[in-house]
Parts: structure tokens; sequence; C-alpha cells
């Protein structure tokens, strides 16, 4: 998969021949990339947990600061943890990754970062339980097969979200184009909050509830284990939840990469008056952006939705932070540094959640603090994010 | 003011002076009606609710009103004295929650006033302000609350007296904390440092709600903020003896005798020493605008780079805005946590922080006015317009009220859209509304305002005031030069 910022892209989008050439640029060489990605972000987590485990299974005459018990071998216990710990964070990590696209996307066009994003996620995983709920109302839950009702819910999910984020750019940030750089973020602030009390008021009135517990458990497909090994099994809702997020992420870079529009969102994203000037119609490069960009913030709700089995319309926050500091982390504006970054904080997050229990002093409550620390310290050393190249700002 | 003729010059000044006292007339009609009304209302009354949120807000614009009428200052200000030193208290006499809740507005004042050197001076947009005013509040509550370790064990409690040494302190940690944030991240362009204050502000909401042996487990001994159950018990300043008995006897010599005396004179107390400070701050602010520290941050905040190369220090003049803004907020925390007697994380959480910022939004960005006006608004919207609402529908629904005209039976509004719970709906539509129709705020900066007038129309506007403050006395003693100048 290719950035969408680069110039040579646009000349290297050369027709493709024969159905084999076809496949191997839009199907597999991106599956690739993210499964390097994927071996680079689980390689870096599991040298960093051995290291860890390694400095504190080593007897330091008796210094207890963080008052580990002593019968507890660190070091084994993270190595027993490592595989489970590396599929957690793989599953976490593209639901970041596809949420970091719509940060990613919007940011690259608009130059602005759409902090109703994380809202738009929510109201994804709210539309999914809605799905879900109808379905079982209609008895249909159980009798549907299971990837068909979370293909439904996704599909769904993905209407709902790409348009509302398109309505929400029309009423609150394109009267705003063009306004000094804290107004769109004031105002998508602002959208952000409402989205908030908005689903919260629409599903008091529609049910009356405000935890949204999905019905997993009524579908055994969902919990049945997969066991790879004894001790690692993961369920069948990890899988769908990485092959579904794979899935669309080959599909966005076909989309961006293979496609008209595609090229025209690059292209406004490089320049918007040039882009003008060719032809390219910005204001529908930017709805589209904000509709491909909603449709899978929306698709990534679902996704959180099925893994975490809860959700409640403030669930969106933390995990937009996250993804927004995963777009930091890879480069924001670069859609492949999103991939890289949503997989390196997913892995962080699992190899932090795994290791706290162990601190007494400290406890599972600090584990959310890790990803605003992690962006901190990317904006003051890289700024720019991993894959980001260093862009001079315009005076 | 008209020139007229020598004629009848005389007659002229009679009829300016009746009419400059027609403004003076309003003000105190204003004031009285308002005041009175809100003294005869019933809480019995079936309209309580609506009327008193409605009463109890023209009564706090009244200062505003006043200040905008064509009066001489000294009048203003001894009739905004008179409002604020003697109607308030009476009116917090009747009914404590009033005087509560104008003690609120001018912490969220003072507040925003902090916060409006950071956003609206600088241009730094801080969305963990909240974070300093914790520190603040945090500060007091762990060195006099007994549920800690601190205190518990090593006894090391704060004496009560050092409440106003406490004061100092929290605002220099807060500075302190301010400049060890601003430090590493000022360097980033605006959204980027929204982003990571933003960050911050939940770094600091999440240490203060896990720094202790509850909300992680028993085994740690070490409890510093008593986790998400919160400080209790923090303590207040102690008064001299003849302040309890000077408000009794007040209370008593008026004829509204309070509760509980005691309680009413530190209400009363606490509401003096926020008004002094937000005055100070509010001072201060001004001052700071426009001195050459105030003219260096509208540099930096209209063009960094040309801002720097005029020579203005840009770190320096960054950090010092965040650290005075931080400063604020640890002020008013120490006094907030004091008068509260009681600090929990929930205090100082992400929508406290956007509920300032909105404060400094529909003020006015950089407008000190601004900020107490919009403090004033926002406030009052949140505490006592939507609060109350939901009481008058409550109270409409018992006796099963039906809306005129629309025929609609009010039982029938759903219970679970009570207002009062949605005021992220609220504030959520007030920033957006303000973005898109009145980005600069009610009253907007008055020198945002020239930035983004033309040269003529400023020059037309100097010439209108210079001409307002012309009196008219100064025109009937020019008019013999006028009349020589004339060809």
């Amino acid at each position: 998969m290719t950035a969408i910022l680069r110039p040579e892209d646009i000349t290297a989008n050369k027709l493709i021949s024969s159905a084999a050439e076809w496949t191997l640029q839009y199907v597999l060489k991106p599956i690739g990339q993210i499964l390097l990605f994927v071996f680079i972000a689980g390689g870096s987590i599991s040298l960093l947990a051995l290291v860890v485990g390694f400095v504190l299974q080593t007897d330091w005459h008796g210094i207890d600061i963080l008052r580990v018990p002593a019968r507890i071998n660190l070091f084994e216990q993270v190595l027993r943890q490592l595989p489970n710990m590396l599929l957690d964070g793989i599953t976490i990590g593209f639901v970041y990754a596809v949420i970091a696209l719509g940060y990613t996307m919007v940011y690259g066009v608009l130059k602005f970062i759409n902090f109703a994003h994380s809202e738009i996620f929510m109201l994804g995983a709210v539309v999914g339980y809605e799905v879900m709920m109808r379905l079982n109302e209609a008895e249909l839950l159980s009798s549907l097969p299971p990837l068909l009702v979370v293909v439904l819910m996704i599909v769904m999910a993905m209407v709902v979200c790409g348009g509302t984020a398109v309505i929400v750019e029309r009423v609150a940030y394109k009267p705003l184009r063009g306004a000094p750089r804290l107004v769109p973020l004031i105002s998508a602030i602002g959208v952000s909050f409402f989205l908030t009390d908005f689903v919260r008021a629409f599903q008091a009135l529609n049910r009356n509830v405000f935890n949204m517990p999905y019905l997993t458990d009524r579908v055994p497909f969902f919990n049945e284990r997969i066991v790879f090994a004894q001790g690692v099994s993961t369920t069948y809702t990890t899988v769908i939840i990485i092959v579904s997020a794979i899935i669309m992420l080959v599909g966005l870079n076909y989309f961006v990469n293979a496609t008209k529009i595609g090229k025209g969102i690059r292209a406004v994203s490089q320049d918007q008056a040039t882009a003008s000037l060719m032809g390219i119609n910005v204001n529908q490069m930017i709805t589209i952006t904000f509709l491909v960009g909603g449709a899978l913030g929306g698709a990534a709700g679902v996704l959180f939705g099925l893994k975490t089995t809860n959700i409640t319309p403030y669930v969106g926050f933390i995990p937009g932070l996250k993804a927004f500091t995963a777009a930091v982390l890879g480069g924001i504006g670069n859609i492949t540094g999103a991939m890289l970054g949503g997989l390196l904080l997913g892995m962080l997050e699992a190899f932090f959640s795994a290791l706290l229990p162990y601190f007494p002093a400290l406890g599972l409550g600090y584990s959310d603090i890790f990803a605003f620390a992690v962006l901190i310290l990317v904006l003051l050393f890289r700024p720019t994010g991993l894959l980001g190249k260093k862009v001079d700002e315009k005076v | 003011m008209r020139v007229f003729s020598s004629k009848n010059s005389n007659q002229s000044v009679q009829m300016s002076s009746w009419r400059d006292a027609l403004p003076v007339i309003f003000g105190i009609a204003y004031v009285l009606i308002v005041f009175l009304l809100l003294r005869n209302l019933s809480r019995a009354d079936l309209w309580f609710p609506t009327y008193s949120s409605i009463l109890f807000s023209l009564f706090v614009f009244s200062p505003f009103i006043i200040f905008a009428l064509k009066i001489p200052l000294e009048l203003r200000i001894v009739l905004i004295a008179i409002i604020g030193l003697v109607l308030m208290p009476i009116l917090g006499m009747q009914d404590s929650f009033y005087l509560e809740l104008i003690t609120q507005i001018a912490i969220f004042a003072a507040m925003a006033i902090g916060l409006n050197i950071v956003v609206g001076f600088a241009g730094l947009l801080n969305l963990g302000y909240v974070a300093f005013f914790a520190v603040g509040a945090y500060l007091w509550g762990i060195f006099t609350s007994n549920a800690n370790t601190i205190v518990r064990v090593t006894g090391a409690q704060a004496a009560p007296e050092l409440f106003w040494l406490f004061i100092f302190i929290g605002m220099i940690l807060a500075a302190f904390t301010g400049i060890l944030l601003g430090f590493p991240v000022l360097r980033l362009r605006g959204d980027y440092l929204a982003i990571v204050t933003l960050g911050f502000g939940e770094i600091i909401r999440i240490l203060v709600s896990n720094l202790s042996n509850i909300s992680s487990n028993r085994r740690n001994p070490i409890n510093i903020t008593n986790g998400a159950q919160g400080l209790p018990g923090i303590v207040s300043p102690p008064l001299p003896d003849f302040a309890f008995q000077l408000v009794e006897s007040l209370t008593n010599g008026l004829g509204l005798p309070v509760n509980n005396p005691r309680a009413f004179t530190y209400q009363l107390f606490y509401y003096g020493l926020v008004l002094v400070v937000c005055a100070i701050v509010a001072l201060l602010a001004a001052r700071l605008d426009n001195s050459p520290i105030g003219r260096a941050w509208t540099a930096i905040r209209e063009d960094e780079v040309a801002a720097q190369a005029m020579g203005v220090p840009i770190v320096k003049m960054k950090l010092l805005a965040f650290a005075l803004g931080a400063s604020f907020a640890g002020a008013m925390g120490v006094i907030w946590s004091a008068r509260n007697t009681f600090v929990s994380p929930e205090s100082f959480s992400f929508i406290q922080s956007i509920f300032i910022l909105a404060i400094v939004i529909v003020g006015g960005m950089g407008s000190i006015r601004g900020a107490i006006l919009g403090a004033a608004i926002v406030t009052l919207l949140n505490l006592l317009v939507l609060k109350n609402f939901s009481l008058q529908i409550n109270a409409l629904r018992n006796i099963d009220w039906v809306v005129p005209i629309i025929d609609f039976p009010i039982r029938n509004w759903p219970q679970q859209l009570e207002p009062a719970r949605y005021e992220r709906f609220v504030f959520g539509l007030l920033l957006i509304l303000m973005m898109i129709f009145r980005p600069s705020g009610i009253l907007p900066a008055k020198r945002r305002q020239m930035e983004l007038q033309r040269e003529e129309e400023i020059s037309e506007q100097e010439i209108a005031a210079d001409a307002a403050t012309l009196k008219p006395e100064d025109l009937l003693g020019a008019q013999p030069q006028q009349a020589k100048e004339k060809p």
C-alpha cells in the first residue's frame, strides 16, 4: 500500500493489463504490507516485553521499588502471555488503524483535526447494536448465518456514519473553511459533544438504555474458540475483526490509488487550488473524503462493539484519542502510516494491559495514560510521525 | 450631542441633563423591579422554577446593563457596588442557592479570564485547562483532608490559617505545572497543541483517580488522592468571631434569619473572596493585555514567524501565557476546594475544560468583559436554567398541565428527556453556532475588532468616540472659537 501524498504515485497509476497483475498490485501487495506491519509491530513489542521481563526478573540486590512479589517470575509470565498479548494487540490495533484512517484522510485533505470522528465511531457501534437488537426482535439473530449478521451490521453502520459525517461536514465545517485554524477545531468539539448527547437522547427514547450490551452471547459462533496451541486461543470474533479490517484497508487502498475519485482526493490533498484549476471538484472530493472516513469509522465502531461487547454513548472519546495518536504516530495525512501507527499502538496497549496488573503500586487504572504519553513523545521527537515526511510550513 | 445655537443654549443644557438622567432612572428602576420581584417569589408557586430562572438571570445581567448605560463612570460603579454588596447578600439570605450560583459564576469567570490569556491573547488552544484547577484543588485537599495517608500517618495536616498562603502556593504550583507541560509542547502548531493539552488534562485526571490504595488494590499502602471516592472534609480558613456575630445580627436585623448562620457567613465570605480575586484577575489581565507582553502575545497569535522576526521571544512569551493562565486556575482551585469541602476526579473531566472554553468563546476570545459575561451566561444556563427547566417540567407533570395552543399534555413529555442531563447537547450546539455565526463572541475584544476592520472604519469610529466623550459645556465653550474659524 502506498501513501496518498507521494507525487510519484500519480504517474505510477498506470493501466493494469492483466488480472494477475491487478491482483498483485491491489490485493497481494497491500496484504503483504499489512502483514509486514503486523510483524514489525509484533516484533518490536515482543522485544520490549522480553527486555522488560528480563530486567524485572533480575535480582537488583533486594531493591523492590515496584513491589513485585518475589515468587512471580516475570520473565516466564511475559513469555507465557506473549502470544495472547500479540493477538489482542493485533485485534485492537486493526480497530485503531481503521479509525485512524478517518482522522488521517480528513487531515490530509483539509489540514484539520476532525475531533467529531470519535463520535462518528461511537455512532457506528450504536448502529451495530441497533441492527443486532432489531434482528433479535425479528428472531433472525440466531437463524441467520453469523457472518451475514456481521456484514449487515457493518454495512448499516457504514451507511449511517458516512451520511452523518457528510452532514456534519456540510453543517459545521463547510461554513468555516478558510477561517483561522482553531475555529473549525472548536466547532468539531461542539459537534462531538452534540452527537454524544444526541445519541444518548435517541437511545434513551428508543429503548430507555444507556449501556448497550452487544448480543454476542446469543450467537454461539462469536464465542467459539480457536485453539492454536496450549494456552493460545482466540475467538471467531477476533478473526472476524482482523479479516474485515484487512478487507477494508485493502479496499481503501484500491479506492485511493486506483480509482479516478481517489486520484482526485490525492490531488486535493496535495494542492487544493491547483486541483480546482485542473477541473477537480474540490467540494465534491471533500464530501467523498468525509463519506469514506465516516464509513470506515462506523465500521470500526461495529468491530469495537464486537470486541468489547458493551458500549455506551460516551465510548468514543478514549478510542478516538488513541486512534488520533495512532494517526500522529504513523504520520498524519499518511494512510499507510495510520495503519502502522494503529497496529503499534494496539500492541503497546495490549502490552501495558498485560503487564500492569503485576505492579500493585500501579494497577490497570493507568493503562490509558500510555497513549497520551506516546502522543506527547512522538510530537516531541518526531512530529512528522514514523512514515511522515518533513513538510515546511508555509509562511 | 448637537451644537445648539447660543440663543437657546440654556434650554439645551437643561434638556440634555434631563436626557442624561433617563439612563440612570432606567438602570435603577430595572434593578429595583427585578430585585423586588425576586424577593417576592414564593417557592410554593407552580411557576417558581421558570420565574426564578428568568428573574435571577435578569438580576445577574443587571451589572452588565448598567455598565453599558450612558451614565457617569462613578455612578455606574456605585450602582454596581450596591447590586453586588447589598442586594445580592439580601437575596442570598432569602435563598442561599442564589449566593452559591453567583459564587460559581465568579469562580468560572476568573478561570475563563485565565484561559483567555492562553487562548484569547496568545492564541494557544488549551483543552486541558481544568488540570491546573485540579492541581490547586488537590493541593489544598491533600494537605487538609484526613482521608489520605499523608495526613493520617504523618499528621502533616496544614493549619486552616495557611489557606491564604496556599492560594499562592497553588498559583505557583499550577504555574510550574503549566511550564512543565508548556516547555516541551509549545513548539507544536495550534491544533496539535490542543490535542496534547487535552491528553495532559486526561493524564492529570487519571493520576488523581488512581493515586490511592482503593482503585487498584489494597496492597498499595500509599494513598494520596483517595481515588475516585475523592477527598472529603477539606477545611475552610478560620474567620474571626465578630464576622459571625455581625452576619447574625445583620440577618436578624433585616428580618431574614438564616437556618445556619455559621454556614451562611462562610458563604458570604467565599462570595466576597471570589469577587475580589475575580476583580484582581480581571484587572491584571486587562493591564497585561495593554502591556508590551500583551502586544507580544498578539503578535504571536497573528503571525508567529513575523513576530519572531521582529524579535519577540516566542517560547518565553508562550510559556508566560501558559504559566499565568495556569496560576489563575490554581488559585481558584484552592479556593474552590475549600468552599466545596470535597474534591473528586469527576470535577476535573474533559467536559469541565470545554465548559470553560465555551465561556471564553461565548464571551469573545481575548475579551475580559466577554469572559465575565460568558461566565454568567454559560453558568446560569448550566446550573440554573437547565435545572429549573427540568424542575418546571416535573412540577407541571404532577398537575397534568396541558400546553395551551398546541394542546400538548406535559405528561407525554418523555421522562428521559430531562434538560438538566443534556448539558453536552446544549454546549455542543452553543459552540457550533457561535463558531458559525459569531466567532468573535458576544463582546469581541477591542483589539481584535480593530484588526478585523478596515482603516477608514476605525478612523470614523475614533472620531465618533471622540465626539461622544466631549461634554456639552466643552462644546459650548468651543463655540466662539468655531465661529471665528468660519469664513
